[in-house]
Parts: C-alpha cells; structure tokens; sequence
C-alpha cells in the first residue's frame, strides 16, 4: 500500500479522538433533576409495594402462605385467603381475552393498514375515547342493558353446548341462575381492554417497515398476504406484550366486576352460572366496612393482585420495548 | 373532464417556449379508489345475511334473542361475502377480501358498543338531567324515595372537579419531568423507569386506592378527604401521563436538538427552549387525556374521599364525594328506581365531563410536533418586523 503523507505516523494514532463533553452546573443540576423525578417514579411503586406489605403484615403472619391457597374468607377464624377468589380472577380475565383479543386486533389491524388516511385520526381518536369513558358507566350500562340481553344468549350456550362440561349449568333453569355470571363480567370488561390492546398493537403494526411492504406488493402480494408476510411478523412481540398488558388490566378492573357480580367464595367452574368473584371486586365491596383486621385482609389480597398484575405487565411492557424498532427505544 | 377542453388551453400556467403539441393529458389513476366491484357485494351480502337469518331464526327454527341474531347475521354474511367473492376471483382475492370485512367489521363494533353506551346514557339519564336542580341542589335533604325534583349531584360535581385539579397539578408535571428524563436523558436508569411506568399503567385502581389509604390514612392518621382522593387519582395518572408524554418528546425531530446545540445551547437551554415548545400540543394532548382517564375512575376514591351527601368545597377537611363514587352509591345502596335514574343522571354528568375533556385535547393539541399556531405564527411575524 502506498505511503500516504497525510496519514499518521504509526497505526496507533489511528484512534478516534476521545471528545470529553463537559457539562456545564445548569446542565448538570438539570439532568440530576430530572433523574429525581424518575426515580421518584420508581420510588412511588417501591412505596406501593412497601407500604401494603407492612400493612398486610398482621393478616400474612397469622395465616401463612396458606393465605394462597384458602378457599374461605372467614375473618373471625383467621381462615381466609385468595385460594378462590386469584383463580376466578384469572378466569374473568381470561374470558376478557377470548372476547377482547380478535376485535382489537382487527381494528388495530385496520386503523394501521386498511382505513384511508382521512379516517385514521377520528378512528384513534374513538379508541381513546373508549378507553376513556368510565369504568362505572360501563358498569350502568353492563347491569341494566346488556344483562337482561344477555340472559337467553348464555340459556342457549348452556342448552346447546352443554356437553362441554365447564359450560353447563348445573340445576333446572330460572332466569336468576345466569344473571351476575362470570361470563357477563367477564364480556364487559373484555369491551374495557379491548382499547388497550389495539392502541399499543396499532402503534407496533404502523411501525413496519416500508420498504418491505413495498417489497410485497413489488412481488404481487394482495394486502393481506403484505400483511401476514410483513406486519405480523414484525408486529408480533409487540402484540403479545399488548395482550398482556390487556391481561394485567382485565386482573385488576374492578368496578365492573363489583357491579356486575354477586359474591361467592368457590372457583367458577362454570362461566355462565351467577356468582363468582375477583380480588379487586372483593376489596371493593368490602371497603366500607373498615374494622382494621378487615382492612389487613384486604390489604393482603390487593397485596396478591399488585404483584401478579406487575409481573405480567412488566414481563409485557419489556417484550413491547424489545419488539420496537431500534429508532423507538435508543437511548 | 376531457384533455381538450377550452379551459386547458387558455390556462397561463404553462409559460416557456412553446413545445410540440402536448398529447391528451393523462389522467392520474388514484390508488385508493373503491370502485363498485367493493361496494356492491358488501352490500348484497349484509341483505341476504339478514333476510336469510331472519327467515331461518325467527320462523323456522326455536331461537330467540337479539343477541345471538345479530352473531348469526355476521356469520352468515360473512359465508355469503366469500362466496359471491369466489365466483369471480381466487382462493388469495377471496381472503383478501375477508380480511378487510372482518378488519373493518371490527372498527365498526368497537364504534357500535361506544354508541350504544353514550345512548342508552343519555336516554336513562335524561329524566334526571332535565331538572334544574339536579345541577344545583346537593343530597343532604333529599330521600331515596323522593321524586326527581328534589335534590342533586352539585356536591359531587365540585368534588371530582377539586379532585381532578388538584391530581393533575400533582402528576402532570411530575410525570413530564419522567417523560423529558426518558427521553433526553435516559441510560440504564432510564430503562428501568419505563418498564416500571408501563406496567404501572396497568396497575389496578383499586390498589392506588388501598396504597393510599394504607400510606396517607393509616400512616399519617388524617381523616378522609378530598386530598387524598386527589392523591390516589394523581397515582394513576402519572403512568398514562408519564409514558404519553414521552412518545410525544420522542417525535420531536432530532436535527432541531442537533441545531440547538450547534448554537451553543446547553442541554437545559436546549429542553427549554426548543424540544418543550415543540412538543407542547402533544404534551397537552396527552395530560389532558389523562385528565380524561382520571376523573372517570371509581375505585381509587372508595377509600380515600369517604361519602358525603354535603356539599364540600375544602378538599383539606371531611368527606367529600365524586361523581364516580356517588353513582356507586346510588346503584349499590339504594334500590329503588328514583335512585337509579339519580344514577344515570350523574353519569350522564360524568360522561359530559369526560367529553369536553376529550374534546378539549383534540382541539388544544392535536397538531404535529413544530406545527406553528396562529398566535405563534403571528408573535413570530411581530419579533422579525421589530428587529
């Protein structure tokens, strides 16, 4: 190789220049300042979990672990616990899924790729605004319009579908015995996720690369096939982080629930059947009677939903912000 | 619109050299057209699905119920759309074109159950509204059974609105000062916060509720009041308003930071003056959202603000009910029909509050990050005409 004289002397000056930035006190005091306020966002959930361990304290040293896996809430005897209440939880929340995780996906689906441009924002706008409308209200209409339509839609599924066994509903039938099911709760609160999971999957889906969209088209691909070729591929972390984060919030809504339920203490076995239960609903109904033992017992079980609704939603919030594009996460 | 028109050739705009004769204009083909080969078959397929399940499931066969009417017409239409598909093109078109029914079909479910709620709101609650006084008078002289004229929701109404202002002060410039730390300043820290902050979206409100009584009332020994509603209203905000803003800031183009530190502008300066200002409308857009999101919210309230049916203007001191927490009150203690309607009334009150909310953010912010508004634009035009 030829000699050149402007190159440096030996390889070793071949480094990149170090460049020290020095900042200046107004920018040091300004970063530092801003780092408090994030870590006083993280100070705030530390305290939520400190704070309701120690008051859940008394509850947790009487009963034990056991508190896991009681299936009774009787609070004179020390015999209580989420043994039944955590999985009809998770069934209410599952039920949410089932019904919530098709549309949502579709509509995300169609706001990112099918609609024309001039529909986009009124239709991001309407996903908002469902997100927004409270949950009581959706409790009012679950309760007084959506309950007595729904009755002979779960008499039919019972009738026809009940060689299924979780479906059936066991004993002769009367109206009361399919009002404040599960499965009611279960459909409202689907309605309640279903703009959380679309609006985070629409972000992931309209984050796809153009260029392999064209790419598809290029090679004669209809919209669909460009979709499942391209978007879903791309979008799918993203989307099982939404319908998880669409999980942990199904787990932890609880005015629905409350309303819409009457209580029982046995695993809902069977969806359709009146009666059933979830942990938020459960410290709601009893948040008027404040005696402190009651109060720690409560305490103990929203102890129980903080922690599985922040493991799942962590787990899901870490998949969405791996499954971005590069640009969208770089620190 | 023919190529040759009369209007084509006496146009101005074509100065230069006058070339050969120009051929006939070509037309642009729009991409996004929907021609009629789309339109008709949708069309063709809702009415027979209908037709075709009414038939079946009101006359022939023993089912009952609007719900599962309206299932049955969508599978139906969806067999008959493919179908009718399929007898002009291939298996790819065919599912294509379901996909795009399916697709919007779900949009305009999504747009049905919101419609349907704001509706059947209104309608439940319009004998409620109608009456003056139910805007002006508070509970505190006004039984179950009393008929609507009497009493009112005033009481709860200044409560969410003192709840909501004071939680918005408390989380909005918290969760921005979160949001700007995310997105400017970031590191390892910075990844940490937003994991946290996105799972703490989906913390549920019933344990803001319970955090703050168990810190604020049990901890501190004060009573309940309206500040610690605030409180715990304020717990679920900073999440939504956290991770919002930093979506915005992140679309603040980076060549305008690059361009304000080739000026010589430090960091703080740079965050200030150009990143902040940029990203304002999307900033508002996002708080006031949350603001939405927070006014609407029962469980954080059940028990921090206790239940009142005084009015109350000191959020300091006693008891003091929120729309939210009064409707489920209304619904759960008493059950008598008055009640009820009391119940829908409010939550037509409370849906009011959301929707000027909501519509408020479209019209504050809404516009892309650097978009200048007329004010701005005209302040601009006024500091160059000075200097």
């Amino acid at each position: 190789m030829a000699v050149d004289v402007t190159a440096p002397a030996s390889a070793a000056d071949d480094r990149p220049r170090v460049i020290h930035r020095r900042l200046s006190l107004a920018d040091i005091a300004f970063r530092n300042g801003l780092r408090l306020a994030g870590l006083l966002v993280l100070a705030i959930t530390g305290l939520i979990a400190a704070f309701l361990i120690i008051r859940a304290s008394s509850t947790l040293r009487a009963v034990g672990w056991r508190f896991l896996t009681n299936f009774q809430w009787l609070l004179n005897s020390n015999r209580i616990g989420v043994g039944a209440i955590l999985p009809d939880t998770l069934i209410i929340a599952a039920i949410a899924l089932i019904i919530a995780v098709p549309v949502a996906l579709l509509t995300a689906l169609f706001i990112a790729e099918y609609a024309p441009h001039w529909l986009r924002r009124p239709l991001v706008a309407l996903i908002d605004l469902m997100a927004a409308i409270p949950s009581i209200l959706y409790a009012l209409w679950g309760l007084f319009w959506l309950m007595p339509r729904f009755i002979g839609t779960e008499r039919w599924i019972s009738d026809k579908l009940g060689f299924i066994p979780f479906l059936k509903v066991p004993g002769p039938f009367e109206p009361g015995s399919f009002e404040d099911s599960t499965f009611l709760a279960g459909t409202v609160v689907s309605l309640m996720i279903i703009p959380i999971v679309a609006s985070i999957s629409r972000e992931v889906f309209s984050q796809a690369p153009q260029g392999e969209r064209e790419a598809a088209y290029a090679l004669g691909s209809t919209r669909w096939g460009m979709i499942r070729a391209v978007v879903l591929p791309y979008a799918r972390g993203g989307m099982i982080g939404a319908v998880m984060l669409g999980f942990g919030r199904a787990m932890g809504e609880t005015i629905v629930v409350a309303v819409l339920i009457s209580q029982t203490f046995t695993i809902a076995a069977h969806p359709l059947q009146s009666g059933g239960n979830s942990i938020a609903a459960l410290i709601a109904q009893d948040a008027e009677e404040s005696t402190p033992a009651i109060i720690s017992a409560l305490i103990a079980a929203g102890l129980v939903l903080f922690v599985v609704t922040l493991i799942v939603n962590a787990i899901a919030a870490v998949i969405v912000s791996r499954s971005r594009s590069g640009l969208q996460t770089a620190d | 619109m023919t190529a040759t028109s009369p209007a084509e050739t006496s146009r101005p705009a074509e100065a230069g050299p006058p070339g050969p004769a120009r051929p006939t204009r070509e037309r642009r083909i729009q991409l996004n057209l929907v021609t009629a080969d789309e339109v008709y078959p949708v069309i063709g397929s809702v009415a027979g699905a209908i037709a075709l399940v009414w038939v079946l499931y009101e006359r022939v066969l023993p089912f009952t119920g609007a719900l599962g009417f309206w299932v049955s017409c969508y599978g139906v239409f969806l067999v008959l759309y493919a179908s009718v598909t399929a007898m002009r093109y291939d298996r790819r078109v065919v599912i294509d074109r379901l996909s795009t029914v399916a697709a919007a079909s779900a949009a305009l479910f999504a747009l049905g159950v919101i419609a349907d709620q704001v509706i059947y709101i209104l309608i439940q609650g319009w004998p409620a509204v109608i009456h003056l006084n139910f805007w002006t008078q508070t509970m505190q002289s006004t039984g179950e059974l009393q008929p609507l004229t009497s009493g009112g929701v005033w009481h709860a109404m200044v409560g969410s609105l003192e709840q909501l202002g004071i939680a918005t002060l408390l989380a909005v410039p918290l969760g921005v000062a979160a949001a700007v730390f995310l997105a400017e300043v970031g590191g390892p820290l910075g990844h940490v916060v937003r994991v946290i902050v996105t799972a703490m979206t989906g913390l549920p409100e019933i344990v803001a509720g319970l955090f703050i009584y168990a810190t604020v009332i049990l901890a501190l020994g004060t009573r309940q009041d309206g500040f610690a509603g605030s409180l715990a209203l304020g717990v679920m905000m900073l999440p939504i308003v956290t991770r919002g803003s930093e979506v915005m800031l992140r679309l603040v183009p980076g060549n305008l930071r690059e361009a304000s530190y080739a000026l010589g502008a430090s960091q703080w300066r740079t965050v200030w003056n150009v990143v902040l200002p940029t990203a304002r409308s999307g900033l508002t857009t996002v708080s006031v959202l949350g603001m939405a999101r927070a006014v609407g919210e029962t469980a954080p309230l059940l028990f921090t603000t206790g239940l009142t049916n005084f009015l109350n203007a000191n959020p300091f001191h006693g008891p003091q009910t929120g729309l939210p927490l009064l409707i489920w009150a209304f619904i759960r203690i008493t059950p008598s029909q008055v009640m009820y309607q009391r119940g829908f009334g409010a939550g037509l009150a409370l849906l009011a509050m959301v929707l000027i909310l909501f519509i408020a953010a479209r019209v504050l912010g809404g516009k892309a990050p650097g978009e200048l508004t007329r004010g701005q634009r005209r302040r601009i035009a006024r500091d160059i005409r000075r200097s």
